[in-house]
């Protein structure tokens, strides 16, 4: 459809604006800045800050600009002596209250109100009488409140309804006794809480663990990448002298936009850990003693050296793609193809038939446009809350939704079709989903799932979850971390392919970490080569690895005991000869079982590149200087590799060995990942499985670490098996 | 419009057992008026409805059975209640007296009145009798009944052209 025009005025230059758009989103596009608090591009109007107010002609008195729409022919003035007059008198109405504290503010340098009192607020105040305070609220350990700054501007409000789908915050009371409350003594417990610590344009509302430990002008802004999940959410790290003092959210449409989940925002509190390792240390006997670099880095090669013919490496599914790579290049540069970091994953029966990643199979921002979407085993909004946050968008265009999960998990949108399936009963009830799409599609089962579907009981909840699916055009089907843990993935896979290929849906695998695609691209899995080739002869998965006891193994940022609770992982490794662990982190339970620790970087300390689900790659260079002796992980595989006698380890940066995976991927990694095209055989009989649903602040070693999200109603949760 | 929507609030409502029968009926009927999914509309009637039933005053139970009887989320209730004058969320005298205070009744008189009334029960504004008898509320704005001055508002009925003698019959007659 076309859209209309109408031709205005913005003080005196003709301008063509769309209709029905409000003054203040055409006077931003042209340049002609209107003061406002209220407003925000991602929210409703509210108009109820006033602070907006222009003239326009013809009116009798200034209109806010933010819900007044355009009209053919309207002259708007934004700096004209009656909207100057208005804008002031705003500004001096809203400062009456508010206390003049901005020394001891942390918003204080970065704070709408005090920018905009400076660019319209007169230089002193008629306000002889007694400001008001107002009592603090309690949200919680991730937002401070000092409520007496407050200009009820109801962002926050606006935010928990509209963004976050659970209502948490309201305004109490009148006049001048209102205030911003959540309901009595609640705290605000979504996993996108902290962006309104973004919106609040005062210190009403501030980051609670940054409090009172810098100013906005001392630090300088890096761009980062989030190490957590698929998405990977753009971040700004806030760095002085080295250190990281706070992330903010960097605007990324295409991704994030302007939103973090408070994974993402607070687990840098994790990278100052008092648990972070400073120096190198060596295990000699049952003492542990630290030592430097070079004994450390000869203690390992020399133990890797010596069992070279039984060695198995397991990585983080968040470490940078350059240590994935690198990592893969030492084993492999021994001899061993024993690399994995799908810690979690429990069945690889069909691994051979892998994509070249595992990803979304769309683009991340698509998810908003879908119509019909099928999520299988994913507590989406713990496990990949920004996506969770752009489904619900979609679902708001009325995109049908259907769950099949071990759980009713709460969510945000409505529901479709739900249905609660027990591990056991998953694979049973995804093929039954199969059956009612294959009949209401008048289709045949493909010959290698059709034993599997003999059997099945189609029921009324199978066919809603089918028509869910089905619904509009652009369809989705997403395994999730649920199913991917599941000891019967394959078939599960298998079905969701038949399943996305009848209903012309896309299947995603939303696979765990920052780089859980890029590690099929960087060869950190057995079965692949850097560069997505079949590895000539498969090594250990990360389950094998630590089923059975191999004679030295290289932890790189993983923590398997933590990461894979139900993998015996502290037993086996016990019984290995040599574990060289490349971490940021100390543990008495690594102590326990290593016997050489080299101090690596966090994610904010290194430079790297992460592959997101869509296959995007992000690069980011390091912002904080690292703890203590630690160094980037990709430096210390490299030294290794050099001390391996291994040959092509000389790369002087991690943009050359970036460069050099580049090379190998070709075109071919781009973001359209191929679709799985396997054709498991499928039996739905099963005995027994347990899937664990591995909480939100629990699923790396950075963010184990990340106090405050420790503290909060989730990070108290423990983990649930299903 | 579609009737497959569901806009019966009945549904699985525990808390609003709290609610007793006229109340929700009271409720149902207001629900009615507007458009399916509008339920938030009928917000004010349905306190007004449970402050009744509770004799003068809201309680947080109240106000939640309301949001689940409504399916709202309750801070949208409490917001409702704690912007109105006219809902009170603590405890107070079930019958509400307002002597209206503003330009018109003050010139005729009201402050006078007030300190009566005041000195007749023992109690000041913003107070109750301890027989949870009248609640002498705070200040209203005007209650658009000047050519009465001066007035007052005794549990919504309109009381004008007050003297001391009939602001004394009046609440006498309160029980």
């Amino acid at each position: 459809m076309a859209e209309e025009f109408v031709n205005i005025e913005i003080n005196g230059k003709p301008v063509k604006a769309r209709k029905g758009e409000m003054i203040i989103r055409v006077t931003d596009v042209n340049g002609d800045y209107v003061p406002r608090f209220c407003y925000h591009d991602k929210l409703s109007v509210a108009a109820n800050c006033r602070m907006c107010l222009v003239e326009v002609e013809k009116a009798p008195k200034p209109l806010p600009a933010c819900a007044t729409p355009v009209a053919e022919g309207m002259k708007v003035f934004t700096r004209s002596p009656k909207a100057i007059a208005a804008q002031r008198a705003v500004m001096e109405f809203l400062l009456i209250n508010h206390p003049l504290d901005c020394p001891i503010c942390d918003q204080g340098g970065e704070c709408e109100l005090q920018d905009l009192s400076m660019g319209f607020g007169r230089d002193f105040s008629r306000f002889t009488e007694r400001k008001r305070s107002v009592q603090d609220e309690n949200l919680g350990p991730l937002i401070a409140t000092d409520m007496t700054r407050c200009i009820h501007c109801t962002r926050c409000i606006r935010f928990t309804e509209e963004i976050a789908g659970v209502q948490e915050l309201g305004m109490i009371g009148r006049g001048e006794g209102m205030k911003v409350r959540t309901y009595i003594e609640h705290t605000v417990d979504h996993e996108l809480s902290g962006n309104v610590i973004d919106l609040c344009p005062v210190g009403a509302l501030v980051s609670k663990p940054y409090r009172f430990s810098a100013r906005a002008w001392e630090m300088t802004a890096v761009p980062l990448i989030s190490p957590h999940d698929g998405v990977g959410s753009n971040l700004y790290g806030h760095v002085l002298r080295g250190k990281l003092m706070r992330v903010v959210p960097r605007q990324n449409e295409a991704i994030n936009e302007i939103w973090l989940a408070d994974r993402d925002r607070f687990s840098y509190e994790g990278v100052y850990s008092p648990e972070r390792l400073r120096r190198p240390m060596i295990r000699q006997g049952e003492q542990w003693i630290e030592t430097d670099w070079e004994s450390a880095l000869a203690q390992a090669a020399e133990g890797l050296r010596a069992h070279a013919d039984s060695l198995g490496v397991l990585a983080s599914a968040s470490s940078t793609l350059e240590e994935l790579y690198l990592a893969g290049r030492l084993a492999r540069g021994l001899g061993s193809g024993n690399i994995d970091c799908r810690q979690r994953q429990r069945d690889f029966r069909d691994q051979q038939a892998d994509p070249l990643f595992s990803g979304l199979g769309m683009r991340i921002a698509d998810v908003d446009v879908l119509e019909g979407l099928l999520v299988v085993g994913a507590n989406l909004r713990r496990e990949v809350p920004i996506l969770a946050h752009r489904v619900r968008k979609a679902a708001g265009r009325g995109a049908t939704v259907g769950l099949l999960n071990p759980a009713a998990f709460p969510y945000h949108f409505p529901i479709a079709a739900a249905l609660e399936s027990a591990p056991a009963r998953l694979v049973g009830d995804l093929a039954a989903v199969l059956a009612a799409a294959l009949e209401a599609a008048g289709k045949s089962a493909p010959e290698h799932v059709a034993p599997a579907l003999a059997g099945v009981q189609v029921g009324e909840p199978h066919r809603a979850l089918a028509a869910a699916l089905t619904h509009g055009e652009r369809r989705a089907l997403w395994l999730g971390a649920l199913a991917l843990r599941h000891p019967r993935f394959a078939d599960l896979r298998s079905l969701a392919a038949v399943l996305a290929e009848i209903t012309g849906a896309s299947l995603g695998i939303l696979a765990e970490g920052a780089n859980g695609a890029g590690a099929y691209l960087a060869g950190a899995v057995p079965h692949r080569e850097a560069g997505g080739g079949a590895a000539a002869k498969p090594g250990l998965t990360a389950a094998d690895m630590l089923a059975r006891p191999l004679a030295a193994y290289v932890l790189l940022g993983s923590e398997p005991w933590l990461d894979a609770p139900d993998s015996g992982a502290e037993r086996t490794l016990a019984q290995a000869r040599c574990v060289v662990a490349i971490t940021p982190f100390d543990s008495d339970a690594l102590r326990s079982v290593a016997h050489v620790l080299l101090p690596a970087g966090t994610f904010a300390e290194t430079s790297g590149t992460y592959v997101n689900l869509e296959g995007l790659w992000q690069s980011q260079s390091g912002a904080a200087t690292p703890v203590g002796e630690a160094r980037p992980a990709w430096k210390i595989l490299r030294v290794l590799g050099n001390l391996l006698d291994l040959s092509g380890f000389e790369y002087l940066s991690s943009e050359q060995v970036r460069d050099e995976v580049a090379g190998l991927c070709g075109a071919s990694s781009a973001y359209t990942a191929p679709r799985y095209a396997g054709r498991h055989r499928v039996t739905t009989e099963i005995a027994a499985a347990r899937v664990v649903d591995v909480p939100m602040y629990w699923i790396d070693a950075l963010v184990r670490r990340a106090a405050s999200l420790q503290r909060t109603r989730e990070g108290r949760t423990p983990a649930v098996t299903y | 419009m579609s009737n497959e929507q569901d806009t019966t609030p009945e549904s699985g409502a525990a808390g609003s057992a709290l609610l007793a029968a006229h109340t929700r009926a009271h409720i149902d009927q207001w629900v009615a008026k507007f458009p399916p999914g509008r339920q938030r509309s009928a917000c004010i009637e349905a306190l007004r409805a449970a402050q009744e039933q509770n004799h003068g005053h809201l309680t947080r139970p109240l106000m939640d059975a309301v949001a689940e009887y409504l399916r709202l989320p309750p801070i949208q209730v409490y917001e409702v209640a704690s912007f109105y004058s006219m809902f009170e969320t603590h405890p107070c005298g079930r019958h509400h007296v307002s002597i209206c205070t503003n330009i018109s009744c003050m010139l005729n008189g009201a402050e006078a009145l007030v300190a009566h009334a005041e000195r007749k029960l023992g109690i000041k504004l913003d107070e109750s009798t301890p027989d949870g008898r009248i609640f002498l509320k705070e200040e209203h704005e005007c209650l658009a009944a000047c050519t009465g001055a001066p007035m007052m508002m005794v549990d919504h009925v309109f009381h004008e052209h007050l003297t001391a003698e009939k602001l004394d019959q009046i609440l006498d007659e309160l029980k």
